[in-house]
């Protein structure tokens, strides 16, 4: 296997599918994080996720039309713009949702699925009637479209860096909401005793709201992100939801670190195996690998124990 | 003129089958009078003859067909602005497929059995392709099939309107060898039947040629990610990326390959693909791709005058930001391939229209000249093209010869 | 030991009439071949959702991953099938006479060790029912023993049809890839493709239909019925009370399974061809909504649903295909939202009640009704409360 490589091409090898791998990884959490936060911590299956991400991707277009036709000059900015209106606009629909919604289905958590799939077909049909059934192409300031060549064979896509550095900000910015700021004590006091929270003064409705938003709101960001590197079309949410899923159950659904370990160890799994093996079996194993795991352990890896 | 439009005539089911006993003696009696077009069960009146089309408007391939139902579209109105097909103007009936494979078979069979119609036009992948097939040769239909495919298939009830594999490869292989002295491949392709026959078939003409193949890989359909595998790429240093990626991983795979510094418009490694047509540069854009080489049989910028004029027609009728791909052109040659046929076998029957279709000749082919082959295939001319920034490709080679149609390649095997 | 009578009470006794007139008589009368055989491809949908309204709507045990077993079911008579229509006469074009098409293109120039047996119709038969069973049985076992349940189950479930449907897309010389196991045409040289054999295909399914439905009735009046109701309002009460609560919700899932792998090889003989269409997420998915739009705790409901449904997919998208999807949703909401448990909660709530005003007027003896509706409406009173308790425990 190894020996039709040199010791210095081997050494780029594993170099360069650490960097896969870590891309791979930051675009799962970024998948995931938004779903972690309202399956894990509501515990409502958004199968709607997927849509959001790619309602994100449209705002992004829509963007780079604008700027493209209007404010040639500011192009190269325009992708800050774009994932700023895509958190809006996904944050807004989703507090929509939860309002004309899933409110009413907080006790039925396995009817969120149903409901929220119904949700995932029309959002689909929308797309496909405003933006036509054909993907649309996203162009992207050049800037982001290169590589930065870090030796001759060792050269890092600046997309890939541009979603690690988003992936991490994002990360510590929703540890901060969560783990630091009021609003975010008062949705963990909510996860953890409703009624109890409820009693000593706080609003449950608008954190629920709000909190369902905050994860419509990131998965915005991720389907605009995504854009750089994958497709645009009514139906491109579809491939996401699965593998999301996987991730923030594989952590321990109401561990927000777990989501993280889950999407770190699931990347570095499938990237070395994509290198040794086909990608179709590569993948197979991975989920395989997951689902066997999850048999052992079905907690997850980061479970935690809270008063139900 | 005698009619036995009572055939035809929508009557309840169980209803139905008691005329249909009377219908056929009347039939009978009318058919010494009858005109020889009007022979068979199918829905044709004095003035209209309906046919089917059959694609997915709905579903993840809703992306690749929505072109091929405005092309059939489009080439049956302007039939019809003609004068329609021996006489009668053509009626479509539009079925959704919804990208499943057994509602292809459920439509093609509604559209067979309950409307009877002469011709369908439609199918867009092999699988769908596959799940009519019974159906058609069951109820003997007529269905034009325009994508191009793995081969491996000649039914008496298909007309294969796209290329089939071996003209598409055979012709950017030998080409990317000897103009651009191409000597090591990596073949890569989503996981389905098309990619791997055409790989297998690429693979064996390669080594025939004494050339080598440095690595072959498959991914999911709907695969996103292909970092590792760019990886491999560049370690294997290919001349040649042979790609044959389909639906959503096209942008995918085209966009995490510029960013990883390939640069397509330098001659090493250059990209050959025979998957990405006008249509899907439109997702992947156009600058994530340029220098990327097509081998198919049409691209939207052909300059002969056929091509200019159906290239304003179908944007008048569709738009202007319209593109047009391979798969949609041959979707275009599919009604007026029928209506030749129709028209030299003198009649809508079947078995006299398939009998007619080998040799029909089309001269108004957007991609210039096509004929029948006795395998129900299109001679054509295979193209190369370069892909360029605003989406469409350069025209800069073709055949001289038209390539023989050969679903059953032997020594490819 | 239960007698008929309370395994049947009339009620039920009743809808199982109603529906099997409905079926063999209205249906086959009212509706040409063409017709009639989708009915008979909807019905193999209803094998699903029955075995649905088991897990789910009485074990609570949701599982977005039944196309797995409709799948397993379908190409394990397709591959029987498939092996008919590939006799070495068939197939004479090929460079491997006598192997199904899609392996001769693969390069396999021998029939795999595995597609042997499926010369055999009786290994066929029992595979059909064996095989998605025994697989059912050990993700049952791995994860039932563990104690998962609810959510983590339906996405565990939903990711191994994932697996699958990559897996059998992937080895496509054994499996004939994306586009399935097709061309399928005898069966014992009997021609599955004509008129007449839809039709008496369509009775076959209706009787192994009827036969599910009863084995349905039996489990949901006798002990074990009343059990995983219990189970599925308080899981720890019943296991404290001795029962081991993950065999009776093995047992129950591969019942299901078992249902769903019987309609999948009826699916397969009607339809003539299995696709991994069948057995990936978004199937898995629209059968469960099937059951949801039925009722989840009404068997008779299961099978309306899956006719109601599928009879408005097809008009709906025949007629307006842009359309469909929008109803599709709306109904998915709608259903959930307003009509939790289906319609057939619908027709016990609105409907039962004014027939039974009706009777009243006439002076009908009353006797029977109360047993009745309380026999009906016990798992909607259960459900009710049931919702108040999960609420807290998920």
């Amino acid at each position: 296997m190894f020996s039709d490589y040199t010791a210095n091409e081997l050494t780029a090898i594993f170099a360069m599918q650490g960097f896969a791998g870590l891309i791979l990884f930051s675009v799962l959490v970024l998948m995931a994080l938004g779903l972690a936060i309202i399956f894990g911590q509501m515990g409502v299956i958004n199968m709607a996720h997927g849509e959001f991400m790619i309602l994100g991707a449209y705002i992004t277009y829509l963007t780079s039309n604008v700027f493209a036709e209007y404010l040639p000059g500011l192009f190269d900015g325009y992708f800050f713009v774009a994932m700023i209106l895509a958190f809006i606009t996904t944050f807004l629909l989703g507090m929509l949702v939860e309002w004309g919604l899933i409110r009413f289905l907080y006790k039925r958590p396995l009817d969120t699925l149903l409901a929220t799939w119904g949700l995932s077909l029309i959002l689909q049909q929308i797309y496909r009637s405003v933006f036509g059934a054909r993907e649309v192409g996203v162009s992207l300031p050049d800037w982001m479209m290169g590589s930065y060549a870090l030796t001759d064979i060792i050269e890092v896509p600046i997309n890939g860096i541009f979603v690690m550095l988003l992936t991490v900000t994002i990360a510590i910015g929703v540890y901060w909401l969560m783990y630091r700021s009021g609003w975010g004590r008062q949705v963990r006091a909510v996860v953890q005793n409703r009624p109890m929270a409820s009693a000593v003064g706080i609003n449950t409705e608008k954190v629920d709201r709000v909190t369902f938003g905050l994860g419509c709101g990131i998965a915005g960001i991720a389907g605009s992100a995504f854009t750089m590197i994958g497709s645009t079309g009514p139906t491109s949410g579809q491939l996401y939801i699965v593998d999301t899923f996987l991730v923030v159950v594989f952590g321990g659904a109401q561990s927000l670190l777990g989501t993280i370990a889950s999407a770190f160890t699931i990347s570095q799994a499938q990237s070395t195996m994509e290198f040794f093996l086909s990608g179709s079996m590569a993948k197979v194993l991975t989920l395989l690998f997951v689902v066997g795991i999850l048999m052992l352990r079905p907690q997850g890896l980061f479970a935690m124990k809270i008063r139900h | 003129m005698t009619t036995t439009r009572g055939i035809t005539t929508k009557v309840s089911s169980v209803l139905k089958k008691l005329a249909l006993p009377i219908a056929l003696s009347l039939a009978a009696s009318n058919l010494a009078h009858a005109e020889s077009v009007n022979t068979t069960g199918l829905a044709v009146t004095d003035d209209t003859v309906k046919v089917g089309i059959l694609h997915s408007v709905t579903g993840t391939m809703a992306i690749s067909e929505t072109g091929s139902v405005q092309a059939e579209k489009l080439a049956i109105e302007q039939i019809n602005a003609m004068g329609g097909v021996l006489g009668r103007k053509i009626e479509y009936i539009q079925e959704d497929g919804a990208s499943d494979w057994p509602t292809f078979a459920e439509k093609s069979k509604k559209l067979l059995v309950n409307d009877k119609v002469a011709a369908v036009f439609g199918c867009w992948t092999s699988a769908s392709r596959k799940a009519v097939l019974p159906v058609f040769e069951q109820y003997n239909g007529m269905l034009y099939y325009p994508t191009f495919y793995e081969g491996l298939e000649q039914s008496p009830n298909v007309i294969y309107t796209g290329q089939e594999a071996t003209q598409q490869i055979l012709a950017g292989i030998d080409w990317v060898v000897k103009n651009k002295g191409a000597k090591k491949f990596f073949l890569l392709g989503s996981d389905y039947i098309w990619p791997r026959t055409a790989n297998k078939i690429a693979r064996k003409h390669i080594e025939k040629l004494g050339l080598k193949v440095s690595g072959e890989e498959y991914y999911p359909l709907g695969h996103t990610q292909f970092n590792s595998v760019i990886n491999k790429i560049k370690l294997k240093k290919p001349d040649v990326i042979y790609a044959i990626v389909v639906g959503g991983s096209n942008v995918a795979f085209y966009k995490q390959l510029k960013a990883a510094g390939i640069d397509m418009t330098k001659e090493k490694p250059l990209v050959l693909t025979i998957s990405v047509t006008e249509d899907e540069i439109l997702g992947i854009g156009g600058e994530n791709i340029e220098g990327a080489y097509a081998a198919m049989k049409y691209f939207q910028s052909m300059e002969n005058e056929n091509n200019k004029a159906f290239v304003k027609a179908f944007k008048e009728r569709w738009g202007d930001d319209i593109v047009i791909g391979d798969v949609t052109q041959a979707a275009y040659l599919g009604p007026w391939l029928w209506k030749a046929a129709v028209e030299k076998a003198g009649s809508f029957d079947i078995d006299k229209v398939r009998a007619a279709s080998p040799g029909i000749e089309l001269t108004t082919a957007p991609e210039g000249y096509v004929r029948i082959h006795e395998n129900h295939h299109l001679w054509s001319k295979t193209r190369i093209g370069l892909a360029k920034k605003d989406g469409q490709y350069d025209l800069i080679y073709e055949t001289d010869e038209l390539m023989e149609p050969n679903p059953f390649p032997v020594g490819y095997k | 030991m239960n007698s008929l009578k309370q395994i049947f009470p009339k009620g039920d006794l009743i809808a199982f009439a109603i529906l099997a007139v409905l079926l063999a008589v209205v249906f086959p009368l009212a509706m040409d071949v063409f017709r009639l055989n989708l009915v008979g491809k909807y019905l193999t949908y209803a094998f699903v959702a029955l075995g649905l309204v088991l897990c789910w709507g009485y074990g609570g045990i949701l599982s977005l991953g039944q196309g797995i077993f409709f799948g397993l079911g379908g190409y394990c008579m397709a591959m029987f099938l498939k092996l008919e229509a590939s006799s070495p006469e068939n197939t004479a074009i090929q460079s491997t006479p006598g192997i199904p098409d899609f392996m001769d293109w693969n390069q396999l120039t021998e029939l795999p060790w595995f597609w042997e047996p499926f010369h055999s119709l009786s290994f066929t038969i029992i595979a059909v029912m064996l095989v998605p069973t025994v697989f059912a049985f050990f993700i049952g076992l791995a994860m039932f023993k563990r104690r998962v349940g609810g959510v983590y189950f339906a996405i565990i479930t939903q990711a191994i049809a994932a697996i699958l449907t990559i897996l059998i897309i992937g080895q496509q010389g054994y499996t004939g890839g994306v586009n399935g196991i097709t061309d399928l045409r005898t069966f014992l040289g009997w021609d599955i493709r004509t008129d007449s054999a839809k039709v008496i295909l369509y009775f076959v399914n209706l009787v192994l239909l009827f036969t599910c439905l009863v084995i349905a009735q039996i489990i949901r009046k006798n002990k074990l019925g009343r059990i995983l109701v219990a189970m599925r309002g308080r899981e720890e009460r019943v296991r404290f009370s001795g029962y081991d609560v993950a065999n009776f919700k093995i047992f129950v899932f591969c019942i299901g399974a078992l249902f769903a792998a019987l309609g999948g090889a009826m699916f397969t003989l009607q339809v003539g061809f299995m696709s991994p269409t069948f057995v990936g997420i978004v199937p898995s998915i629209e059968m469960v909504i099937l059951c949801a739009v039925g009722g989840r705790l009404s068997i008779f409901g299961a099978i309306y649903g899956a006719l109601l449904v599928n009879f408005a997919k097809t008009s709906f998208s025949e007629s307006f295909p842009e359309l469909w999807l929008f109803a599709m949703g709306a109904l998915f909401i709608s259903v959930v939202l307003f009509f939790p448990n289906g319609l057939a909660s619908v027709y016990q709530d609105h409907i039962v009640p004014r027939f039974k005003k009706r009777f009243k007027k006439q002076g009908k003896p009353v006797a029977v009704k109360p047993r009745v509706q309380t026999a009906k409406n016990q798992p909607n009173t259960t459900e009710k409360t049931d919702d108040v308790l999960t609420g807290g425990t998920l």
